[in-house]
């Protein structure tokens, strides 16, 4: 060939890249909340698997309607990121819910949440959460209604209360309280019998069908940080924030536990709330979405320290037994915010006042 | 041995093995050279050939045109047979002189500095601007420019840049190895001319045979009374390790401030590659015609080294290294992170071209770029501390009137960002966008 004959491909530099695709990471978040889904089968059987796939499902059909009404390609919709949506809503949901409301959720979740504010990146406010709230004050019942696990049902026949609380029979499904319920509504009853080991591996403990083994999302967790998909800084400010202040509270208002101290039961109620609830999902996989929290160093401790107050404050004094997913909802609003003062100068930056 | 560094920047494939080994070879002449007249930053030349003049090599073909600018020589001798522009490595079609090689290449007389170690700066100086040496990493400032600081900054630092850290070149990594006594020749008469009573080679360790043979030049040198300290310094293997404030946050720890110059901080960096010519130009009289290119990638034959003459046109560079494979789908001037991709193979080589990089199909396909979703790690790896995200995405929008000039002014164009973006944002070229729009307002006003 002669010079000048052969033709090349034009681009900006750089001509090189990593490898690294966002469906790619979005799928990655989605593995690493396989333990936690499957500690749902286990302990829920069907009912977790139907809730997760039609909140799956649902979400994904969603996002294509939405991206079709706007024009884009519905393949996008296949990106990861309504699936993993859908996978987060579902893991917050209690085992009973009706199939319509977890539509409901994932509706409020992927077009209200996320579509009409321009989509991917664009949503202020995490959808999974916006949905899962929703849903909360919408159908206040059953989002608070609890089933038991299948290893605290099999011992339904001596089980006449669980954590101090009567546990309700119904036709078909037996409910009790959550942990956190149970120490909101009834303390001193509720105490003797918390354990903290079902808290950890979950499998003796109602709630959220995602939510009740600390461990399994623990996994996850880590899986994450080792990825380096997330970074330490938030879930760490939150679980830090939470333990502290809990452990402050319980010091001025102590706990009558029979043999304990007031610091180590003060200690005991600290680990408690770290353990109990959706804190764990919620510090892990819910604070550190890219798109609704901050992106820089300093924002992301701020984001962190301010979602972990939020929450024990709800649980000490507010109206809810849970605050997680209010108190994420409520830092994400202030995102913008903590960016905007916690830019870092530019290297070499001199101060324009001096 | 613990290596110096900054903070972020990336880890990427060096693809440095494909041609580091291989000796620099002479590149046979090519019969026809397009010598580039703009070849440096600053003011433009003045020509001195017409078409149909004969020119001898290393002869002056166009004068600078003003302090801040740099003298252009004839590669080989031959016959002028075109003044008209040609192809351009920023892919405009600039002025450039054709010659007609004779294949004789007859010099012009040189005419070299007497006794080079007691001779005064200003004969130095004269003798650098005249072989038209500048800034041979990339940058292309004149040389006896940067060697002219005004009196209020003192310098006390010389850095010679020896990092390469971009990707797959190793021309500097060579004339290390093969001229380490040359390089650091050229160094000592660079410090006497500003003063400079330390001097550092700052080399990636990724270079270990590089790091030897100048440490034992160092050893052998006869040291000048004003150099009080001399070290190679072993740099962390990091892109952009390289770029200049980087270089002396790592060697010197202190601070370019924004806006500002090296010599703020009583440094000055110079590439090995330019003390070499400063070397020649001194001490042989011999003007800037001449310079080491890598020629490499999974795009070509057989990747080497080549001291190349200024104004080969790339084509012959690619013939020399075997030829293109079949699948070699894209052709860059320089490496892969900051080089620049070229439509044709026409394109000469210039004073600044340190590496030829031809990728293949696979290496240059990707998936369209998709929104960001703040994930951060572009904040991670700038090695500025800026925010590429919210620059690129401000360009993007149009909204210039967000963007901080000081701030997005400080990026340096390394490409870190874009290439850990899983969002493949373009996010060099949002922010080239933006920069490019408030320049375009300067000149209009």
């Amino acid at each position: 060939m002669k010079m000048g004959e052969r033709k090349f491909i034009i681009s900006s530099s750089p001509h090189i890249h990593d490898g690294s695709l966002t469906p790619r990471i979005m799928w990655g978040v989605s593995l690493a909340l396989l333990p936690a889904t499957l500690v749902s089968f286990y302990a829920f059987g069907w009912d977790a698997v139907r809730v997760i796939l039609v909140s799956m499902v649902s979400a994904v059909v969603f996002e294509a309607i939405a991206l079709m009404l706007r024009n884009r390609r519905p393949r996008q919709a296949m990106d990861g990121s309504a699936a993993l949506t859908g996978l987060l809503l579902g893991l917050t949901l209690p085992p009973g819910i009706s199939n319509a409301m977890i539509m409901v959720g994932t509706f409020v979740a992927i077009i209200v949440a996320k579509q009409v504010f321009g989509g991917l990146g664009q949503n202020p406010f995490n959808p999974a959460l916006t949905g899962r709230v929703f849903l909360l004050i919408a159908f206040p019942a059953p989002m608070t209604t609890w089933p038991l696990p299948r290893d605290l049902t099999s011992q339904i026949s001596s089980l006449k209360s669980f954590l101090g609380l009567a546990v309700e029979r119904h036709a078909d499904v037996v409910t009790g309280a959550t942990p956190l319920g149970a120490v909101k509504e009834h303390m001193l009853k509720a105490l003797p019998h918390i354990n903290m080991g079902d808290l950890f591996f979950g499998l003796h403990t109602p709630g959220s069908i995602g939510e009740i083994s600390a461990l399994a999302i623990l996994l996850g967790g880590l899986g994450l940080l080792v990825a380096r998909i997330i970074n330490w800084r938030i879930p760490l400010t939150i679980i830090a924030t939470v333990f502290a202040v809990a452990f402050l509270y319980y010091l001025a208002v102590p706990p009558k536990v029979s043999g304990m101290s007031p610091v180590s039961a003060a200690f005991y109620m600290a680990v408690f709330h770290v353990f109990a609830g959706g804190l764990m999902i919620g510090a892990f996989f819910m604070a550190t979405d890219y798109v609704t929290s901050p992106i820089f160093p300093k924002g992301q401790i701020i984001f962190g320290i301010g979602v972990g107050l939020m929450t024990i404050i709800i649980r000490l004094w507010g109206g809810y037994p849970e605050g997680v997913s209010f108190a994420i909802l409520l830092m994400n609003a202030l995102v913008p915010l903590i960016d905007r003062y916690t830019m870092p100068k530019p290297f070499g930056w001199v101060d324009r006042r001096a | 041995m613990i290596s110096k560094t900054f903070r972020g920047g990336i880890h990427p494939y060096y693809g440095k093995e494909l041609a580091a080994s291989r000796e620099t070879e002479k590149l046979p002449l090519p019969d026809q050279f397009f010598v580039s007249l703009e070849q440096h930053i600053g003011a433009p030349v003045k020509l001195l050939v017409k078409k149909g003049d004969e020119v001898k090599a290393g002869q002056l073909i166009a004068e600078a045109g003003g302090f801040v600018s740099a003298n252009i020589h004839a590669p080989t001798s031959g016959k002028v047979t075109s003044t008209d522009p040609v192809d351009h490595v920023s892919g405009r079609k600039v002025p450039a002189v054709t010659i007609k090689a004779d294949g004789n290449d007859e010099w012009v007389d040189l005419e070299p500095v007497d006794s080079p170690e007691s001779a005064d700066p200003k004969t130095l100086l004269d003798a650098i601007r005249r072989a038209g040496v500048v800034g041979m990493g990339g940058a292309s400032f004149p040389t006896h420019v940067k060697l002219s600081p005004p009196d209020d900054k003192p310098i006390d630092t010389l850095i010679l840049n020896g990092a390469e850290c971009e990707p797959y070149l190793t021309a500097d990594h060579r004339i290390m190895v093969e001229k380490p006594r040359e390089v650091l020749l050229g160094a000592l008469l660079e410090a006497r001319i500003l003063g400079a009573s330390r001097l550092f080679i700052g080399v990636e360790d990724n270079k270990p045979d590089a790091i030897k043979a100048l440490e034992d030049e160092v050893e052998g040198l006869q040291l000048p009374e004003n150099i009080k300290e001399i070290s190679v310094v072993p740099l962390e293997t990091k892109y952009p390790q390289g770029s200049e404030k980087q270089l002396i946050k790592a060697i010197t720890d202190r601070n370019v401030p924004v806006k500002g110059l090296p010599m703020d901080v009583g440094v000055v960096v110079s590439n090995v590659a330019t003390c070499y010519a400063v070397w020649d130009a001194v001490y042989n009289g011999r003007p800037v015609i001449e310079r080491i290119v890598t020629v490499t990638g999974r795009g070509v034959v057989e990747p080497g080294n080549y001291w190349v003459r200024i104004g080969t046109p790339v084509s012959h560079l690619i013939e020399a290294a075997g030829g293109y494979e079949d699948d070699a789908a894209k052709l860059i001037i320089g490496g892969p992170m900051m080089g620049f991709a070229q439509g044709t193979d026409a394109v000469p080589t210039m004073k600044s071209t340190n590496g030829v990089l031809v990728q293949t199909r696979d290496e240059v396909q990707g998936p369209d770029f998709a929104p960001c979703i703040r994930c951060a790690r572009c904040v991670e790896v700038c090695p500025m501390n800026l925010p590429p995200f919210l620059l690129a995405a401000a360009a993007e929008a149009g909204r210039y009137d967000v963007l901080d000039q000081d701030v997005l002014f400080s990026c340096v164009e390394c490409g870190s960002c874009a290439y850990v973006c899983p969002s493949r944002r373009p996010l060099v070229q949002f922010i080239r966008m933006g920069k490019a729009y408030f320049r375009g307002q300067k000149k209009g006003k």
